[in-house]
């Protein structure tokens, strides 16, 4: 055994009894009853309507924050990518700066910010403009997850803009391409593996959120996370729990496969 | 993804051995300890498991110095929590303080002890009105011996309720002009007893048709609803966020302190009250010291100590006469006579009914 794969030792311990081992786990209490007997019955649990809007509930509310990051993302990272020096830097910070606060403080500071006395409508209230009342609602879930992801949002896309030879742009300009058709035709396909990657890193862990749909929607909508949630701690059904995670693994792993095959087929496209 | 493949069956066995070697002074090291426990099972120690933050630590310090018993102390967030790592059996635990339901099922395994009270000093300090209570779930007051209890209500802020009289009726937090305003307890079987009670049954209704009510009442109360809480109530409460809330009394009597306009109030068709007891489970190593422990509990200058910590209600009788009238008559402290009448402890339900209110309560959840 040489001295490299010793090296790797800890990371493989690591890998097989939190990540293998567990997973076989869920593998296991899904795929069994109660009893102990075989049983696909934890998996077509999914199709009890409770279940099915839970899922549907997730999805659109995972697909809204993350279509709502991309499009605060992209302009914004296009702009960081064309700047000059420590300015991007500075900005790029003040975006990763918040991500050193543990996600649940800032899921309530977000609740501070929008409670009926909070700050935003002592804000409105100052100015003389209409009070809101967004706290405990499908808005507030999606405000929350947004502001909680959009850093894995900007990072990929400014990275991959950065990475755009600069040669590209002149040859561009050159050949007689305007600002517009050289953005179309240079930086957009070029761009588009940080936002393939971009969208994995926001919709994966938001359509399995439950914990901010607890804080800020206060208990009323259910999602598949929560549902999950209930039946580990609440129901003590660990089968059903286990097997509504595992079509969620699947929702997943089809989503990153379908990200995947466009990303592959772009490159493709682009060179 | 640079690894090669020919290195993964290598890299795998690498990870298995150490993985092994992990392991195993871990099973080995359990294997020891377990025999050197038994061994000496008279060593001078005593386990406890409690709710967290539910105790004034100092008197944990007392008993150690006037017994030279060392107390292991260790807390937990929810009674699930607790049975979970009962269950596991890896920690011996001699004495666990939980709530009545958890207590009962409990009991009703067999996974706790008798407790013997002939030797204790202070067993008499203890109110018979609530070892009475605590009779619904431990005929005979075998398995345990109250802590502390409260009861459930309503907690309302004064400018924001019309008239107080509607606080005679859970009927008031189905009351459209309080319309988003109104929080409900984000916890099973408190939310269910609200329609339960106010529509005269029991809240240990086995009956499905009663909970199928119930079920409808709250799936027409939740377009009304803010949320539903349960740690943030209080706070949500004391910054004047809602009008009505369904609380737990403890958190009442803090909100009150802090915002003059909140008030608390049982509704007259009941409500439940909750006792959280001491009892010894069946991994009990040490039952001699679990009970000088419980003794001392209710040795009144410890129980004032704890009352003035924790200002939940005191089943002590002697902590209650050294109070001042003020506090004895506090309605949110102690339930007056007339409130304890129409109050009900939670009783266990069995399985069948437990999942029958989780599905219940996902389907109002998803409503």
């Amino acid at each position: 055994m040489n001295k490299r794969k010793l090296l790797a030792g800890p990371y493989l311990v690591w890998a097989a009894g939190f990540i293998i081992l567990p997973l076989l786990i869920v593998l296991y209490y899904g795929l069994t009853s109660a009893e102990g007997g075989f049983t696909l019955a934890n998996l077509l649990a999914i199709a009890d309507p409770i279940h099915l809007k839970a899922l549907g509930e997730s999805l659109l509310i995972a697909l809204g924050s993350t279509l709502i990051s991309l499009v605060v993302a992209y302009p914004l990272a296009y702009i960081l990518s064309k700047l000059k020096g420590g300015k991007s830097g500075i900005i790029i910070m003040m975006f990763i700066l918040p991500m050193w606060i543990n996600f649940m403080l800032r899921v309530l500071a977000i609740q501070m910010i929008l409670s009926n006395n909070g700050l935003l409508n002592a804000l409105l209230g100052f100015l003389h403009l209409p009070l809101q009342h967004i706290m405990y609602s499908k808005t507030a879930i999606l405000i929350g997850m947004t502001y909680d992801y959009l850093p894995f949002m900007i990072l990929p896309v400014y990275n991959a803009m950065c990475k755009i030879d600069r040669d590209l742009l002149d040859a561009a300009s050159d050949l007689g391409a305007g600002k517009l058709a050289s953005f179309r035709h240079v930086i957009l396909p070029l761009s588009l593996p940080g936002v393939v990657s971009g969208i994995i890193m926001v919709f994966i862990p938001s359509i399995s959120e439950f914990a901010i749909a607890d804080i800020l929607g206060g208990s009323k909508i259910l999602l598949i996370g929560n549902v999950i949630e209930q039946e580990f701690s609440l129901s003590s059904n660990w089968n059903l729990g286990s097997g509504l995670s595992i079509i969620l693994m699947i929702f997943i792993f089809i989503s990153m496969a379908v990200m995947n095959r466009t990303d592959t087929q772009e490159e493709g496209i682009s060179v | 993804m640079t690894m090669k493949t020919y290195d993964k069956p290598a890299g795998l066995r690498t990870g298995a051995l150490l993985l092994g070697a992990l392991l195993l002074p871990a099973l080995t090291g359990c294997g020891t300890q377990n025999s050197s426990q038994t061994a000496s099972g008279d060593d001078n120690t005593l386990i406890v498991f409690n709710y967290g933050d539910y105790i004034d630590t100092d008197t944990i310090d007392m008993f150690e110095e006037e017994t030279g018993i060392t107390v292991k102390y260790e807390q937990y967030v929810t009674p699930e929590d607790m049975y979970t790592k009962y269950s596991s059996g890896s920690i011996p635990y001699d004495l666990i303080c939980t709530s009545d339901y958890m207590v009962e099922k409990m009991i009703q395994a067999g996974e706790t002890l008798p407790i013997d009270t002939s030797g204790m000093d202070y067993y008499h300090n203890l109110d018979p009105v609530y070892m009475e209570f605590s009779e619904a779930f431990d005929p005979g007051n075998k398995y345990s011996v109250p802590y502390f209890f409260g009861t459930v209500g309503i907690l309302y802020n004064t400018e924001m309720v019309e008239d107080e009289e509607e606080l005679e009726s859970w009927s008031v937090l189905w009351d459209e002009k309080y319309r988003s305003s109104i929080v409900m307890e984000n916890s099973m079987r408190d939310a269910f007893l609200v329609p339960l009670k106010w529509k005269g049954h029991s809240l240990n209704s086995k009956d499905k048709t009663e909970l199928q009510e119930a079920l409808d009442l709250l799936k027409q109360q939740k377009p009304l609803l803010m949320a539903y809480l349960v740690d943030e109530t209080r706070d949500m409460m004391i910054a004047g966020d809602a009008a009505l809330s369904v609380i737990y009394s403890g958190d009442a009597s803090v909100a009150m302190e802090e915002n003059e306009d909140l008030d608390y109030a049982i509704p007259q068709e009941g409500s439940n009250l909750w006792i959280d007891c001491w009892f010894i489970p069946d991994s009990c190593q040490h039952k001699e010291n679990a009970e000088k422990f419980i003794d001392f509990m209710n040795r009144p200058d410890i129980a004032m100590m704890n009352f003035d910590y924790v200002y939940y209600g005191t089943p002590n009788l002697a902590v209650k006469e050294e109070l001042d009238e003020e506090t004895q008559e506090d309605p949110t402290v102690f339930p007056p006579e007339e409130v304890l009448n129409n109050l009900e402890v939670y009783n266990y339900l069995g399985a069948e009914l437990d999942e029958y209110y989780c599905q219940m309560w996902k389907e109002l959840k998803s409503y």
